[in-house]
């Protein structure tokens, strides 16, 4: 299972290829998918259609449980796309995994603790920018004194704890499962009796998998919000 | 750990990025961070923002149907207000009509009656008028006759002639006596 990754040096920077493989496969699948489905766009929408929709009003139920629409408006095609993003991100490595030479090659990219941990620190990073955009900079910095002051450094260390929590419950939560469905399959690929101890888990894991990927896609975005909207709002 | 911070410092210009690849992907986090803003900026221009001008599209035309509904409505209940009203007028006037020309036959009636009833009295007295001008007429006649019979008739027996009209005086002052006597 310990798979090693591969690794090339450019301009003196190390890169991880199957990172940027998958990360681009995960991007370009998002893309046709959402591009397929705004072609025709339809006053009385249909198919494909119906089902972006309903993802954009999901969106827009998650930041309105945290602020007002007006403040939050902004936030909806980073919702949209986080969501898409970190949900077929979680989808693309449950198929299988490719390895060659012993390196890992395909597997979900948020199944890399520096992908996700990437992801939650430019989401904080943004909460950090809205919150001095939306406040300016003295009152943003009142908020930690508020209520108590002496509370200020418990506030600051939050803000990496909330940074580390973000990136790897998501990493934690697809690596656990990638991990469980490559020991399965070694079973399967075993024996014929390990193929056929192995099926119904190997469903089962695969199907909870599913579950799980669209819960942290969903949870993702929802903490996105959260961390947004204790930055931006006025009245915390 | 030590070894490396002190190897760090020891070359911090060369070795430091050579080193942070030992422990730390610094490419994949440029990666991700690029190609998330890329895919996002890609689709807000191509996905999101043409669904969400749909989507706008559509609540404001599901709002301008709904003020139309409204304003439709309010002007189908305006005009059955209006019907309703003339309805009423229209059946008020009828009444009104109906009535006066009632009124008007009635007084017609009497009008026609009371002319009708004066002709008649008028005719009436008129009538009775002739004929008690006829009677007296006739009476003057037979009087005169009778006279002329009896001057005829005394002349004969008398076998005098005697002045017409000092006869005439005499005997009409007899009749006159006997007209009293009756």
């Amino acid at each position: 299972m310990n798979h090693e990754n591969p690794q090339f040096i450019l301009f003196g920077i190390g890169f991880n290829p199957s990172n940027i493989l998958m990360l681009f496969v995960t991007c370009l699948i998002v893309f046709l998918i959402a591009v397929a489905s705004t072609r025709r766009l339809q006053m009385k929408p249909t198919g494909m259609q119906n089902f972006m929709e309903w993802v954009m009003d999901f969106v827009k139920g998650i930041i309105k449980n945290n602020m007002d629409w007006k403040t939050g408006g902004r936030f909806h095609v980073l919702g949209i796309t986080l969501i898409m993003f970190v949900f077929v991100a979680n989808m693309i490595g449950l198929p299988f995994a490719i390895v060659w030479d012993d390196q890992l090659w395909w597997k979900s990219p948020t199944a890399d603790p520096v992908i996700t941990l990437t992801l939650a620190a430019t989401v904080v990073a943004l909460t950090h920018y809205y919150g001095v955009k939306q406040l300016g900079m003295g009152k943003y910095l009142k908020t930690y004194f508020q209520p108590i002051p002496f509370l200020a450094p418990l506030k600051i260390i939050e803000e990496f704890a909330n940074t580390l929590t973000l990136g790897l419950r998501l990493y934690g939560n697809i690596f656990a499962g990638e991990i469980l469905i490559g020991l399965l399959a070694t079973l399967g690929a075993s024996s014929i009796f390990g193929l056929a101890g192995a099926v119904i888990p190997a469903l089962a894991w695969l199907g909870f998998s599913v579950f799980i990927g669209a819960i942290q896609a969903f949870i993702f975005v929802m903490l996105t919000m959260v961390y947004m909207a204790h930055k931006v709002s006025t009245d915390h | 750990m030590l070894d490396t911070f002190v190897l760090l410092s020891a070359n911090a210009d060369a070795g430091f990025l050579a080193s942070l690849n030992q422990r730390l992907n610094l490419g994949d986090i440029i990666v991700t961070v690029v190609f998330f803003t890329i895919l996002m900026v890609l689709l807000k221009k191509f996905a999101w923002g043409p669904l969400m001008g749909v989507m706008d599209q559509r609540a404001q035309l599901i709002a301008t149907e709904i003020e139309q509904a409204e304003a439709s409505r309010q002007e189908s209940a305006k005009l059955l207000e209006e019907q309703r009203a003339l309805l009423k007028e229209a059946r008020e006037s009828a009444q009104s009509i109906v009535e006066n020309a009632k009124k008007q036959g009635d007084t017609q009636r009497e009008e026609l009656i009371m002319a009708a009833r004066a002709e008649a009295n008028r005719m009436k007295e008129s009538a009775t008028l002739e004929i008690a001008t006829e009677k007296e007429k006739a009476v003057a006649a037979v009087r005169e006759e009778f006279v002329s019979l009896s001057i005829l008739a005394a002349s004969k027996v008398l076998g005098k002639e005697i002045s017409e009209e000092d006869n005439r005086a005499l005997i009409e002052e007899t009749i006159v006596k006997a007209g009293e006597g009756r």
